[in-house]
């Protein structure tokens, strides 16, 4: 049996119940299993081993007393570095921020430690969410925990690799155009990316405000149910966020085998795909024509604009949303500014890393005068139109199923080109465009070792049927019960 | 009260500015910024307030930290809405809200939560009377045209020291909506009579105190010139800092006079923002249009468009004042009070409700009466009052509406009832107020306790019911004469019954021995 860090929130939660193992026990394991892996893996930022100690003892003493408090009564997760954790560090893997201590928590923080969660740790990401390998973290990259010299995707690959090197029982991320699902492919493991509103944004570090959604990483379908269950719902401090009934999301999972109708977006077939991948999916999509659902080829016909609406819209908002880090308040301060403007520049040109600026000049640019109706305003346009298809598509069928990346995981250093690295997302951004739901199940693995995700894409605020549908294939399948070798691997 | 008297004490109105050789006219259009009475701010739940410690109306929504988002306080959008309707807008279907990017560091997010191109009020105007011929007589009525209002976050404040600055953002996300007129000012005086008239439909509606020293109203001014009859618009200048009412007169006034002098010398007027230093009377460029922001605006993604519906409308509608200028002219006609009195009452809403209710008490024949007691006494009495005992009682207006003037709008109406029917005589009547304004007792129960009350049959009626007694008995008539003194007493029964038994029994004696010696 593999070690208590590669068990399952769901087996976790009954071994903790039946007081056959404790919260501090299991948080030593994930601690010590941590600083075995660390040095090669990279994946946080921070951990505060003393205080997630405490959280366990805290979360035993309760479960003593019988005041367990929900569903994630002592499970360890780890939290991407952009989501608010107060008096721990809050720094968007940017120098802009290396010193910031978050004096409030996220809404999805105050709702895991409703449920009982320990949080544990900061974990590494591109720097403020911004790339596609967790190579732009202002820190350190983080290694892919089945190839290191491989990066473990991104944005939120700290998430993802922390989870498949056995570092945290689950992880939360953020996805703006696919940072949790490329990630979670990358690593072998579940990333879902709620829709748009289900999950509020309270207190995270704000990428593109209208694109950004914070969701679970998770080693099953049925424990990103758990974790989804725990963080959705309506928030009054979040203006975007939606009044919808939140399901048993875990309960759903049993509740319907299908068959369902699943579409193929032929868009998301073509040149660039790898082989290997294109083949995974294939044999996915052939098991649940087995199950007897029924699938067909459907269209998204706008398809080809989405990478460009995409880098328009996000670094529009991104351009804004940035400008809060100024080293007037908090965040880096450059010494020796002649004046404020120059305290602006100084600072900003220090504390920020190439990939953002890059984005900030993009926006800026996007949103100027004499250049808003063009840009910004077109893109707004298409975005409507790609919405669109997918509303369009969802009249024929349930759920669409894709590849989640083109491509398994690349070398280190590989993608200096940023085009090339923005390719890297074109089956997950459409996602973000339109406001839906997608998730990656592993679905197989390379000749190289390397695995592989399946894409599944669903309707607005139905993450109980797409759940059901990713779960449908998970438990058929053994690809999650796969760890690294990296034990062995030195 | 300040309000009334601004209307009137200024000037001869001048549209016309004449200068060696060439007359001039005038363009003003007045952006005034006015901060909505809100408990909480606009996008989060910490309280507004003014004059507390630096940085303690703060959250992480103010301080625009990794993460903080804005929510939309409804109840500045109930002002903004109230503010429309009472002007005349139209009413967006959709509040909309964009971001107006640009940094300085009074501004936390360097952007500011604003609308752009689809203000929640277009149009509307402003009523403005100009200077009567004489004080008393009513002046013209002009109705300056509005271009649009909206709502947006305000800014904190910079304290620069000799070797810093300091910034205080307790005054940042104040809701503050943004007030734009036409180009359709042509004088100073008319920018005074425009702000006048603002300011005191923004008391009326409860929708800001407008306290300039607060900073609650600010106004920046664009101002150009050009030859009468020219129908192309000169370049503009911005006025900035324009921080109280005369500042704004006196500052455009200075502007039109610098411009005409910079023609005259044959120069051209440049594109500026200036700063007018009102304790100087001098102004000062501020930057040039070529220094000019491109803000980028664009929709805020953080906050939902708004649905202002027709019952949203209609709440807010029905919880409107009528407009001073809409009373006044009611006042005249339903009261028939002067012109000269009813702007005294009319710029104060709670004076002018007081008025009403004692007139209601009093009856509408002697509603000259009443407001002739509150522009003389009670105005004066109030004045006199410690300002903080007066807003000691404004407080108490919170359940009572006329708490703040001290006298129950019933007992001003009793006093000028006792007055009319000669109870008490005016002299002592001023007694009295004075009195009923110090300790709050009814007219009727100070008189008494006073002796101020005028017994009945001092009106020079007590001497006809003496003559009436005596000719009605004539045997009591013969006794007297024959020397019974006690024979007087039987003309006394009839006297005090004319008197209904209020009439001063002394006096009552003194008439009757006088008139009985005289026959």
């Amino acid at each position: 049996m593999a070690g208590l860090f590669y068990q399952t929130i769901a087996r976790l939660s009954a071994d903790l119940a039946a007081k056959k193992l404790s919260a501090v026990e299991l948080t030593q394991a994930v601690i010590a299993r941590a600083k075995a892996v660390e040095p090669r893996i990279r994946a946080f930022n921070s951990f505060d081993e003393s205080d997630a100690l405490a959280q366990a003892a805290e979360s035993d003493a309760r479960r003593a007393a019988g005041r367990s408090r929900g569903s994630l009564e002592g499970i360890p997760i780890g939290l991407k570095d952009v989501i608010a954790v107060q008096n721990q560090p809050l720094t968007a893997s940017s120098r802009m921020l290396a010193n910031f201590v978050s004096p409030y928590d996220a809404t999805v923080t105050t709702r895991l430690k409703a449920a009982g969660a320990i949080l544990f740790g900061r974990l590494n990401c591109d720097e403020f969410a911004m790339g596609s390998s967790t190579e732009n973290s202002a820190f350190h990259p983080t290694a892919n925990p089945w190839d290191v010299t491989r990066v473990p995707g991104g944005s939120s690959g700290g998430s993802a690799a922390a989870l498949a090197a056995g570092e945290a029982i689950a992880t939360l991320g953020s996805d703006t155009g696919g940072s949790i699902r490329q990630p979670a492919a990358f690593c072998g493991v579940v990333g879902l990316k709620p829709t748009y509103g289900l999950v509020s944004r309270y207190g995270l570090i704000a990428f593109a405000s209208s694109l950004d959604q914070i969701g679970p990483f998770a080693r099953t379908v049925g424990d990103a149910a758990v974790l989804l269950g725990a963080i959705a719902g309506h928030d009054e401090r979040d203006s975007t966020s939606y009044r919808v009934e939140i399901p048993d999301y875990a309960a759903a999972l049993e509740g319907r085998r299908g068959p369902w109708k699943l579409g193929i977006p032929k868009e998301y077939f073509g040149a660039g795909l790898d082989p290997e991948i294109g083949a995974a999916v294939e044999r996915a999509i052939d098991f649940y024509r087995g199950l007897g659902c029924e699938v067909r080829e459907v269209s998204l016909p706008h398809t080809q604009y989405c990478l460009d609406t995409y880098y328009i819209i996000a670094t529009a908002e991104a351009s804004s949303n940035l400008a809060r880090y100024d080293g007037i308040r908090y965040g880096h301060r450059a010494s020796g500014a002649k004046d404020v403007v120059d305290l602006y520049f100084q600072s900003r040109a220090e504390g920020f890393g190439a990939e953002v600026k890059r984005r900030i000049i993009l926006g800026t640019y996007v949103l100027s005068s004499g250049y808003y109706d063009a840009y910004y305003l077109r893109a707004q346009k298409v975005r409507t139109l790609i919405r669109r298809d997918f509303l369009a598509a969802y009249q024929q069928v349930d759920a669409l199923i894709t590849p989640t990346s083109p491509i398994p995981a690349f070398k280190l250093g590989e993608k200096s080109d940023p085009l090339a690295m923005y390719l890297c997302d074109v089956y997950t951004i459409g996602v973000n465009l339109a406001g839906l739901p997608g998730i990656s199940v592993p679905c197989g693995f390379t000749a190289a070792g390397l695995p592989i995700g399946l894409q599944l894409i669903g309707q607005p605020f139905q993450e109980a049927q797409l759940l059901a549908i990713a779960h449908a294939y998970e438990r058929e399948h053994e690809w999650s019960q796969r760890h690294p070798a990296l034990a062995s691997s030195g | 009260m300040a309000s009334n008297g601004m209307v009137r004490d200024y000037p001869l109105l001048a549209t016309r500015y004449s200068l060696l050789s060439m007359n001039y006219e005038a363009v003003i259009g007045l952006e005034v910024h006015v901060q909505v009475k809100t408990r909480s701010k606009i996008f989060t739940r910490v309280a507004t307030g003014y004059g507390l410690e630096p940085n303690t109306l703060t959250d992480p929504v103010v301080l625009a930290l990794p993460g903080a988002l804005p929510v939309m306080n409804r109840a500045a959008l109930d002002a903004i809405i109230k503010a429309g309707l009472l002007l005349g807008c139209r009413i967006a279907p959709v509040c909309k809200w964009d971001r107006k990017n640009y940094f300085y560091p009074d501004s936390p997010k360097n952007y500011q939560i604003s609308q752009y191109d689809q203000p929640l009020c277009l149009g509307g105007e402003v009523e403005i009377e100009l200077p009567g011929p004489a004080r008393n007589l009513m002046g013209e009525h002009k109705r300056i045209p509005l271009t649009r209002i909206h709502l947006e976050e305000d800014v904190g404040k910079l304290n620069h020291g000799a070797a810093d600055s300091l910034i205080d953002y307790n005054r940042a996300g104040t809701p503050l909506m943004e007030i734009v007129s036409e180009p359709a000012l042509h004088s100073a005086e008319e920018a005074f009579a425009y702000l006048t008239s603002l300011r005191a439909t923004m008391i009326y509606g409860g929708i800001s105190d407008c306290d300039m020293e607060k900073g609650q109203l600010r106004c920046d001014a664009n101002i150009s010139v050009r030859p009468v009859g020219e129908s192309k618009l000169g370049t503009k200048v911005e006025l900035k800092n324009l921080n109280s009412i005369s500042f704004v007169r006196d500052g455009i006034a200075h502007e039109i006079k610098r411009q005409i002098a910079v023609l005259e010398r044959g120069g051209t007027i440049v594109q500026e923002t200036r700063d007018y230093d009102g304790m100087t009377g001098t102004s000062q460029s501020l930057r040039t249009k070529e220094e000019a922001h491109d803000y980028r605006y664009f929709p805020d993604p953080d906050l939902m468009p708004v649905v202002v519906d027709e019952e949203w409308k209609n709440r807010i509608r029905a919880g409107c004042p009528e407009l001073p200028f809409d009373k006044q002219r009611r006042f005249i006609a339903q009261y028939r009070l002067p012109y000269t009195l009813t702007s005294v009452l009319v710029w104060d809403r709670e004076l002018a409700d007081y008025f009403e209710a004692a007139v209601k008490a009093a009856g509408e024949d002697r509603a000259q009466s009443v407001g002739n007691w509150i522009a003389n006494d009670l105005l004066r009495e109030l004045g006199k009052a410690a300002p903080a005992a007066v807003s000691a009682g404004a407080e108490g207006g919170l359940s009572d509406p006329h708490g703040r003037f001290r006298i129950p709008p019933a007992q001003l109406a009793e006093l000028v009832r006792l007055v009319e029917a000669g109870t008490v005589l005016m002299n002592a009547a001023k007694e009295i107020f004075v009195e009923m304004f110090a300790t709050g007792e009814a007219p009727g129960v100070i008189a008494d306790r006073r002796g101020l009350k005028v017994a009945a049959g001092d009106a020079g009626e007590l001497e006809q019911w003496c003559r009436d007694a005596i000719a009605g008995n004539a045997k009591a008539l013969a006794e007297f004469k024959a020397g019974k003194d006690s024979a007087i007493n039987a003309f006394k029964g009839p006297v005090m019954k004319a008197a209904k038994g209020r009439a001063n029994p002394k006096l009552v004696d003194e008439t009757l021995r006088r008139l009985l010696a005289g026959n």
